[in-house]
């Protein structure tokens, strides 16, 4: 095979295009687009149960993606879930009295943390607190109460 | 019965002597990596070959392969009304496994088997005898740059062949089936994940790369250099790379998203 310039040129493209497919898809399929910034404040939330939450589950006030969940512990002494948010800087005035609660993406859908602002003029800081929440809703448990008041009913 | 435990034996002890000198192989391949870097030409050459020529293939490949997904899985979705997912089917499918899997199947039957061919030819010709006469080491001088350009090659391609592929999904996804276009993208962006997905797909393809580039170049070292023999270790090539694309594909499913 006789050595060329158009050889170096094809394999400058061949480099060129396989790079560009690499950052196709960091841009245009994966989510490294929609990071914004790093900049973030950890908010945490104690809840009675976590039911399908997951690290990783959007955060969101009026349906808007403000941050994600960053990690799901157990507290040993008062056997709630603790929920560690991350929320980005750009969020910065929340209420101090918000409330969280979970809730699910459709029938089916995954679970996510809603946020609904309370009315205090302080607002939320790094780790601080969340005191009023309301657990996920699990679909068994709900099922068994209907149930129960069906036969009560009776 | 002594006699099967005889012949047991002799293949243990054969394929254990070759993985031996697969193992040696491998390392002199890497340590004539030196040699590279003052004759860089030789890089390009292998690169022309191995990796353009595998260009077209590739490409072709990921569009027809995404637009499969792409039908399929509008047909599965509309089933529970959720064809706003295809974009998420098709991207992950892809970048997971299809890339990095069939790129590298691809990649080994029309490089790796064109890389055996060519050394055990070159075996049998007494080319690498005649290059040790002149006291230039034929590893360094002939595998170790195919073995790199198998190697760089091989995440380049698989990078290719699942971008194209996402083309060929939204093309008929969206194009062609109707899909709404925002939503394609943005369920594929809300649940694609730059270092679970995208990065784990390319470690494959690296793996991949330089599993198939190995086997290709140590069987084409060690065919009997016979036209029967490198005709043999063509097919072996072929064989044992698929055989250990996809064992090693499961290993690295099982270590990356399986929990295990």
């Amino acid at each position: 095979m006789q050595h060329s310039k158009t050889q170096d040129t094809l394999v400058g493209l061949f480099v060129a295009t396989g790079i560009a497919a690499l950052f196709y898809m960091a841009l245009q399929v994966s989510n490294l687009g929609t990071y914004s910034s790093n900049d973030s404040y950890t908010v945490t939330a104690r809840f009675q149960n976590s039911g399908g939450l997951k690290v990783k589950s959007p955060v969101s006030v009026a349906g808007v993606r403000i941050g994600r969940v960053s990690s799901i512990t157990l507290d040993k002494a008062s056997h709630e879930a603790v929920v560690q948010m991350r929320i980005e800087s750009q969020y910065d005035n929340l209420p101090e009295d918000s409330g969280a609660s979970i809730y699910t993406a459709g029938l089916l859908g995954e679970q996510y943390i809603s946020i609904d602002p309370g009315a205090s003029d302080d607002y939320l800081k790094d780790k601080s607190q969340i005191d009023i929440t309301s657990s996920a809703i699990v679909l068994e448990e709900m099922i068994g109460k209907f149930m129960m008041n069906k036969a009560e009913g009776k | 019965m002594l006699e099967f435990l005889e012949s047991l034996g002799k293949i243990t002890r054969h394929s254990f002597a070759k993985l031996g000198r697969a193992t040696f192989f491998l390392l002199h391949a890497l340590t004539g990596m030196r040699e590279i870097l003052p004759r860089p030409n030789l890089l390009i050459k292998q690169l022309y070959s191995i990796g353009v020529l595998s260009f077209l293939i590739i490409t072709i490949s990921g569009l027809f392969v995404g637009m499969v997904l792409g039908l399929q899985g509008f047909n599965i979705l509309s089933d529970f009304g959720a064809e706003e997912s295809l974009g998420v089917m098709v991207a992950a499918s892809l970048v997971r496994e299809l890339g990095p899997v069939v790129s590298a199947l691809l990649f080994a039957g029309r490089a790796g088997s064109a890389l055996t061919a060519e050394i055990g030819l070159m075996k049998a010709t007494e080319q690498l005898s005649g290059m040790e006469m002149m006291a230039v080491d034929p590893i360094n001088r002939i595998i170790s740059p195919r073995f790199l350009a198998g190697f760089l090659s091989m995440p380049l391609l698989a990078a290719l062949f699942s971008a194209i592929g996402v083309m060929g999904g939204h093309l008929v996804g969206v194009g062609m089936l109707g899909v709404d276009d925002g939503a394609f993208w943005a369920q594929m962006q809300a649940n694609i994940d730059f270092r679970e997905d995208i990065v784990n797909g390319i470690i494959k393809s690296v793996v991949f790369g330089f599993v198939v580039s190995w086997i290709a170049l140590f069987e084409g070292y060690d065919a009997i250099p016979t036209s029967e023999g490198v005709s043999r270790a063509t097919t072996r090539t072929v064989v044992n790379s698929a055989f250990s694309v996809l064992g090693l594909d499961f290993i690295l499913t099982a270590l990356m998203f399986g929990d295990i």
